[in-house]
């Protein structure tokens, strides 16, 4: 199984038609296409940018240097490929009001909310797969109903009123968690998880919804095809038959929640980090978007899609490693 | 497959068919009901509302139910109720707006792109694959910041992540009717390119997108009351759900209660649209092989 897989992930860089550089290379314009769309962002202020972006009752002297600083007396593609060659060497400007590097905000944010995106992915699997599993095998009776149910309601409910009911009994009632804060994970492990639990249960209740969801399917789908029945008739026991068939056509359906669910949580996060006082990348986005600190608007804006396209990179190739059929 | 596909496309609809399928499909019955309620309140707000939805006073805040106040008011003497009733028209404004938009602009852009292929489905394809690498509200917050806070703002810019999805779902349909013998047929009989795709491409491209239209309308919702949640939607004093929330949120410790109507006010519409979507889903599913 092991030496299977180690040849397939050998198979996947192989020559130049490797599924890797193929995948690279359709990333790779969709990543342009995004730090283009990112920069645009800033033509969508009206009137003179500079202006703006110096502040009310800026000195002329002040909005001719913004001008100068951010390019803005160049052409509008001179200006994005110089902020592209800066931000491909991890120059992503100054914060207008704090003066600060957006790069080093990022970074110093950016921990928070990885911390309760993963904590949450791990919730969701953890809790999302079984239910899917036993709605599967239990499919048309009660409990499936039950499951898909409470899926339901994961799907529809709004994160932060989630976040806010499990404040309101979990934290401010029983006290068994803080009510607000996060603590670097660096710093102290155990009430940096202690912190994060909350947040990433309120982040968790959609991915649970979709994992059990998309798991029952396929699973369904599975257990009803041709193929599972020629296993039961040569004798095999329907667990040898789930884990040894299933999972490979399951696996295929997980990664794409899986890169479904890092688009939707990093969306989510923006407004948890806010109902949980968390200073992560979402405080940052919505304090600059108020404030009309544009270059790290940019930034973040920059830094999420990244982390977007490079999950769904991994779950391509992934792909590739669990069935080598991928095209 | 195309054949099956085609030969199972409902039929033109006789105007049982509504009352048909709800009979049969009591979760589709109930959100359809539901929706049709909550639109039937936004459209008439102004005059069942028992209070004003701005009015203050400040010598009633946080109060609990009451004869007067049916589900208590807020943190400056508001009337919870009336405020959850005009918060409808919002919600329901704030979802057409966004997913409009993406209609508009995801539909036609996909059905081309489908149709025409070549370079320009290639161009199309790789747009649409940079779209959907934004998470929606974090867009939507980024344009809100540039163009000006507010509802309208947030909404376009929502319409605008969502265009994307529509335009996959329309470009995947219209690739494989473009296949199919009825429009060679068309062609053959010297029909124009825009006769087909009116006629026969858009009409086939149109349901599976009407079924991602209900489930993008309880994410247009969802992202309305988060956004407005933020402070980046609507604007006070106007009531939405999620700045309802907001200001609940501010008395968490005092009154926990404020938070519970307009959540489950979202809860149940988001609930109601993709209740909707999904058993749309599975009646217009050519697999489906009722009788």
């Amino acid at each position: 199984m092991l030496s299977k897989l180690t040849d397939n992930i050998a198979a996947l860089t192989q020559g130049r038609g490797g599924l890797v550089w193929r995948r690279l290379a359709q990333v790779l314009p969709v990543l342009v296409f995004a730090t283009f769309v990112a920069f645009a962002l800033l033509k969508l202020i009206p009137g003179d940018i500079a202006l703006t972006l110096a502040g009310d009752n800026a000195s002329e002297a002040r909005i001719a240097e913004v001008r100068r600083i951010y390019g803005l007396d160049q052409s509008f593609i001179s200006q994005y490929l110089s902020w592209f060659w800066n931000a491909l060497h991890g120059d992503l400007s100054r914060s207008l009001l704090s003066g600060e590097a957006v790069a080093t905000s990022i970074a110093r944010c950016l921990p928070n909310t990885v911390l309760i995106v993963v904590l949450a992915m791990l919730i969701s699997f953890a809790i999302g797969a079984p239910l899917g599993v036993w709605a599967a095998s239990r499919q048309g009776r009660f409990i499936d109903s039950v499951v898909m149910t409470i899926a339901s309601i994961g799907v529809a409910v709004p994160n932060f009123w989630l976040a806010m009911l499990l404040i309101s009994f979990l934290a401010l009632q029983f006290g068994w968690f803080p009510v607000t804060g996060a603590v670097a994970l660096s710093k102290d492990p155990m009430a940096a998880l202690h912190h994060a639990v909350l947040p990433a249960l309120a982040l968790a209740a959609g991915g649970i919804a979709e994992i059990s969801r998309q798991l029952r399917a396929a699973l369904i789908e599975l257990l009803s095809s041709q193929q599972v029945r020629t296993l039961h008739a040569k004798g095999l026991s329907p667990t040898v038959i789930l884990w040894k068939h299933g999972m490979k056509n399951v696996g295929v359906n997980l990664l794409t929640v899986l890169s479904l669910l890092a688009n939707r949580m990093l969306a989510a996060t923006v407004v948890i980090e806010a109902v949980f006082a968390i200073p992560g990348m979402g405080g940052l986005i919505v304090s600059a978007a108020l404030q009309r600190d544009f270059p790290v608007v940019q930034g973040v804006v920059l830094v999420m899609v990244v982390i977007v396209l490079g999950i769904n990179l991994l779950a391509d190739l992934l792909y590739g490693v669990i069935d080598p059929r991928v095209e | 497959m195309t054949q099956a596909m085609n030969t199972a496309l409902p039929q033109p609809k006789r105007p049982s068919w509504l009352l048909d399928w709800l009979r049969r499909d009591k979760r589709a019955a109930i959100s359809l009901v539901f929706l049709l309620v909550l639109l039937l309140i936004a459209l008439t707000a102004p005059w069942i509302a028992p209070h004003s939805p701005t009015d203050q006073s400040l010598a009633n805040t946080l109060q609990g139910p009451s004869a007067d106040h049916w589900l208590g008011t807020d943190d400056l003497g508001r009337d919870i109720f009336s405020r959850l009733l005009y918060g409808a028209r919002v919600a329901i404004y704030a979802s057409l707006l966004a997913v409009g938009i993406a209609i508009v602009l995801g539909v036609p852009v996909g059905i081309l792109a489908g149709y025409l292929g070549g370079w320009v489905d290639t161009l199309v394809g790789r747009m649409i694959d940079t779209f959907l690498a934004f998470p929606a509200i974090v867009l939507a917050i980024a344009v809100t910041g540039a163009l000006g806070i507010g509802l309208t703002n947030g909404m376009i810019a929502v319409g605008i992540v969502f265009a994307p999805q529509l335009a996959r779902i329309a470009r995947a349909k219209t690739l494989v009717v473009r296949q199919d013998l009825y429009v060679d047929a068309a062609r053959c009989f010297g029909a124009t390119t825009r006769h087909i795709l009116w006629r026969h491409i858009l009409p086939n491209a149109l349901q599976p997108v009407i079924v991602q239209v209900t489930i993008l309308l309880a994410a247009a919702l969802l992202a309305e009351a988060s956004l407005s949640f933020l402070g980046l939607g609507i604007q006070p004093p106007n009531p939405s759900w999620g700045s309802m929330l907001a200001r609940a949120y501010q008395s968490m410790e005092l009154a926990p209660e404020q938070m519970y109507a307009p959540g489950l006010a979202i809860l149940a519409t988001a609930l109601a649209f993709n209740s909707l979507g999904e058993a749309l889903r599975k009646e217009l599913d050519p697999t489906n092989n009722r009788l």
